[in-house]
């Protein structure tokens, strides 16, 4: 098949490009935009190390195509913290209670929380769980992931989160 | 920062925040597949869909003929450069199990590379693959290892019973007339399913050949670029100082990415035969099929008690599967299982003998606390024993536990203990529960029909055993001439959190801000040789090389200063990147001058003082092992209609010495716990009888979520270690107690049904059989 050109917005700035339709949104932002903070774990949408947020929806990069995200706005992990690489509140709270060790997983799970905290400004622990029941981590148990949620949500939790547009 | 607020800086034992954080967090780190280099072409393999096949022949013309694709591989092309093959881990002289690079004649498992594509891009590399036809002819393949002895097939020619390697360990004879007059025998067959480390990162490496310079520059996925040098020097003969290994982020690796596999190997071989740098990925499916196996084995293990519950003596005869090509050679490793099984029990007599044994599946590889089969048939073994004596499970470990007072304590197969608490962490565990409290609910809830249960598991761990390719380690320090510092060690981040490790180790080492340190790691043209993230070894090997060589650096630093300040060198402290005498805080030097003096007025030092302030220095530890403990404790309640088990608490009482990093010490047990209750509950690497893998995806092999994980509490006993600063290894013992625990908890709550459980995975299935009393092992 021909290639198709996509236009979209990824973390504010315009990108277009000619692309196989078949090409997914993970290996777009991987390779066309050299944005490799999107990663991937399984390419068959379980393990959510590859989530962004397309019109402020966290979707899993490695089941959408490059195709169906044209004329959308795009969020990776590279696009939350501050241009001048000032941490957000998600990401200073997983810093903060050791939400990481190998870092694989960890942008999914950046992305993930930072569309549920939006979202559930101050979610019970239940709904903490189930928030994040869709992203797999190896390396810590969950324990300091859980802890930096718990940290990261309140009342302005939400306020730094890009808007769901879609 | 003042000299005085530095002054009370101490930053081994503190939760400092991580220096790998900034860069993982924001989407900046550097793994393997964010490598891109200029004409990079990718690789992709042609793997079996059989589990045993001889190969016919292999027609690639259909694929070689696509656009973009540069070559197809196969084993006659690649095989034959090989040179040597064989890890320092292990050693040249063991009697190794074979491991072609692609496979040779005949395939013996399903995913056993075949043929490697390499193209201008993996999505051609993949369609490509499709096109190469494989003519394969089906052989009978020998898919149960427990079987495989008394199979007429064989998954390698010579190797008879399909054995590939036995240890006969301490002679079952000698504890037969103990077990033959003893009041109490329980004896049990225990089985463990097959289970992978997964890494959420899956295996990869980029290996580039600049054919003018004769180097070759590899990045890899590795928990240790030292060993990937090394091996790779050999197999291609290489010397070593041409080849670089350069591993900035590793995934996790969990044992798998200790050394390179098969598919390493041939990116290896083929880097000087195509046009550019090369690259491979695995991908998931890939993964689950092919980066190896852990922990499925079954062992016939016994254990003999007096009337009082004093253990009289113990037995195991352990029979693990290698799967069709283990990496390394699983023989010896194997032997800590049977030596290990008394753990930190008081067991006058033992015995024990391992056999390994082939089969038609994925190869055996390294995984987090590979003997760990002797903690969960030990630890189920004592509770049934209790259950048959009417006892409770925690007083008879109470009258068996090792006390302090009996170290140095040589356990019957000749382990020297020292320096551990098994009895301390025990009690300490079951006081966080309050166990009294939580039988007396056990006994309320029963009566209400609810199954709750708790259980335990306490081991003994061998850690940063300095052996061969860990003997070892070492550290460079460079103290710029701006006085900042720099700390080179093999390392690379793989999730043991080392690099903040070593900027704090070396912080306090030279007394200076935190924030003027910084870490050079995981590239083998700049650090000094290093075993790797193995073994429970980083922390305690890394604090050696760190003090080893900061020493060096102190005695310069002090004799620079003690000349400028007219003092005596007994008299300088270094304390916030400042030397000065001791009990004068207004005097002194800072290091940025010091430095500047040892960099640009040479002429200004003190005679004998070498000009420049860095240095090199090797930690070579005095002991062979150094011993952690720990025990795990976990409350359930079971479903017994449904079969689901909701963990309810769960505690750890660790001795892991003094603790550098207390976040990464819990850190790591939080992750090895999380793995274990996998294993215990949902993880299985299964084959079907045809020896099909039935899962290669996230949808099959069932990794825990945050939503089934309780909150999981520690306790800490510190008891230091003879080796440096004390401190002890952590990486592993997470893996070791979670599925006993896990396992006895079940038990415990299962108990009024009169189920005794002897093999893992707990799924709803095998709990409700074994409730329905369906399932044969079950006694009354």
């Amino acid at each position: 098949m021909a290639d198709v050109t996509v236009r979209m917005r990824v973390n504010g700035g315009p990108r277009s490009a000619s692309v196989p339709p078949r090409l997914t949104l993970a290996d777009f932002l991987r390779e066309r935009c050299g944005l490799t903070g999107t990663h991937l774990g399984c390419e068959h949408g379980v393990c959510g190390a590859c989530t962004v947020l397309l019109d402020g929806q966290a979707v899993r990069a490695c089941l959408v195509l490059a195709v169906q995200a044209d004329g959308a706005e795009i969020t990776t992990v590279e696009g939350i913290a501050s241009p001048d690489g000032e941490l957000s509140r998600v990401q200073q709270a997983f810093r903060d209670h050791h939400g990481l060790q190998c870092g694989f997983c960890t942008p999914g799970f950046v992305v993930s929380v930072t569309a549920f905290l939006r979202d559930n400004p101050d979610p019970t622990d239940e709904q903490i769980r189930d928030g994040l029941s869709g992203n797999l981590c190896r390396c810590t148990g969950y324990q300091g992931i859980l802890k930096a949620v718990r940290a990261a949500a309140g009342p302005s939790a939400g306020a730094a989160a890009p808007e769901e547009t879609g | 920062m003042t000299g005085a607020a530095a002054a009370a800086a101490r930053y081994a034992g503190t939760r400092v925040p991580r220096v790998e954080d900034p860069r993982l967090l924001t989407g900046h780190g550097t793994y393997v597949d964010d490598v891109t280099r200029p004409g990079m072409l990718h690789a992709c393999f042609v793997r079996s869909p059989l589990a045993r096949a001889r190969i016919l022949g292999v027609d690639a013309a259909e694929a070689l003929a696509a656009d973009g694709v540069h070559a197809v591989f196969t084993a006659a092309d690649l095989n034959p450069d090989v040179r040597e093959q064989w890890y320092t881990l292990i050693g040249k002289d063991v009697p190794d199990t074979p491991r072609p690079p692609l496979a040779e004649g005949e395939v013996r498992f399903v995913g056993d590379p075949v043929a490697m594509v390499v193209a201008t891009d993996r999505y051609v590399a993949e369609d490509a693959a499709e096109l190469v036809a494989v003519d394969y002819e089906p052989l009978p393949p020998v898919v149960d290892y427990a079987a495989a002895g008394e199979s007429a097939e064989l998954v390698h020619d010579g190797y008879p019973g399909n054995v590939a390697g036995e240890f006969p360990g301490a002679p079952f004879e000698d504890v037969e007339p103990v077990f033959a007059e003893a009041p109490v025998v329980v004896r049990r067959t225990i089985r463990q399913q097959a289970c992978s480390q997964v890494p959420i990162e899956t295996r990869g490496i980029v290996a580039e050949w600049s054919a003018p310079s004769g180097e070759l520059t590899i990045w890899a996925a590795t928990q240790s670029p030292h060993e990937v040098r090394l091996f790779c020097s050999r197999l291609l003969g290489l010397p070593e100082q041409r080849v670089r290994v350069v591993m900035r982020d590793t995934g996790g690796g969990f044992g798998q990415k200790v050394i390179p596999q098969r598919e390493d190997m041939c990116v290896m071989l083929a880097a000087r035969k195509v046009p550019g740098p090369l690259k491979w990925i695995e991908d998931r499916r890939e993964n689950l099929q092919s980066a190896g196996m852990a922990r499925h084995a079954h062992g016939d293990v016994r254990i003999a008690l007096d009337d009082g519950g004093a253990i009289l003596a113990a037995a195991i005869d352990y029979v693990e599967d290698v799967g069709a090509y283990p990496v390394p050679w699983p023989v010896g490793t194997s032997a800590a299982v049977g030596m290990f099984f008394p753990g930190p029990y008081r067991v006058p007599k033992a015995a024990w003998a391992t056999a390994s044994v082939f089969s038609n599946t994925s190869g055996r590889t390294a995984y987090r606390g590979p003997w760990q089969f002797e903690s969960l048939a030990r630890e189920l073994l004592l509770d049934s024993a209790a259950r048959k004596m009417g006892l409770d499970p925690a007083e008879l470990r109470r009258r068996n536990l090792l006390r302090r007072d009996e170290l140095p304590y040589t356990n019957p197969c000749g382990v020297p203990y020292d320096g551990i608490t098994p009895l301390e962490t025990f009690e300490q565990a079951l006081k966080m529960l309050d166990y009294e409290a939580f039988r007396r609910e056990q006994e309320l809830a029963r009566a209400e029909g609810r199954y709750i249960g708790v259980g335990t598991c306490t081991y003994v761990e061998p850690t940063s055993a300095a052996m061969a390719l860990h003997a070892t380690e070492g550290a460079t320090i460079r103290i710029e001439p701006s006085g900042k510092v720099n700390v080179y060690v093999s390392g690379g981040s793989s999730g043991n959190s080392i690099e903040t490790t070593v900027v704090q180790l070396t912080a306090d080492a030279l007394g200076v801000d935190i924030a003027d340190v910084s870490t050079v790691q995981g590239d083998t043209a700049v650090t000094p040789f290093g075993g790797g993230a193995a073994g429970s070894r980083s922390g305690s090997m890394t604090a050696g090389a760190v003090a080893e060589t900061a020493s060096v650096l102190r005695e310069r630093i002090v004799a620079i200063a003690a000349h400028r300040l007219e003092a005596d060198p007994g008299d300088i402290e270094l304390d916030g990147g400042r030397a000065r005498v001791r009990g004068v805080p207004e005097s002194g030097v800072t290091l940025a001058e010091i430095a500047n003096a040892a960099y640009f007025q040479p002429e200004t030092l003190p005679p004998d003082v070498p000009a420049g302030l860095e240095a090199s220095g090797r930690y070579r530890p005095e002991h062979p092992l150094i011993y952690a403990n720990a025990t795990h404790l976990c409350t359930c309640e079971v479903d017994v209609v449904t079969g689901a088990v909701k963990l309810l608490r769960y505690i750890v009482s660790e001795d892991c010495g003094p603790m550098i990093n207390p976040n990464v010490v819990e850190g790591q047990i939080a992750g090895g716990v999380v793995q274990g209750i996998g294993n215990a509950l949902c993880e299985h690497l299964a084959y079907d009888a045809e020896g099909n893998p039935v899962a290669t995806t996230f949808m099959d092999y069932l990794l825990p979520t945050a939503a089934e994980i309780p909150d999981i509490e520690y306790g800490h006993v510190e008891t230091p270690s003879p080796g440096p600063g004390g401190y002890k290894g952590v990486g592993e013992g997470g893996a070791i107690g979670a599925p006993p625990a896990v396992a006895n908890a079940v038990a415990d709550a299962l108990a009024p049904f009169g189920a005794e459980i002897t093999s893992l995975p707990l799924t709803p299935e095998t709990i409700v059989a074994l409730v329905r009393g369906a399932d044969g092992t079950v006694t009354r």
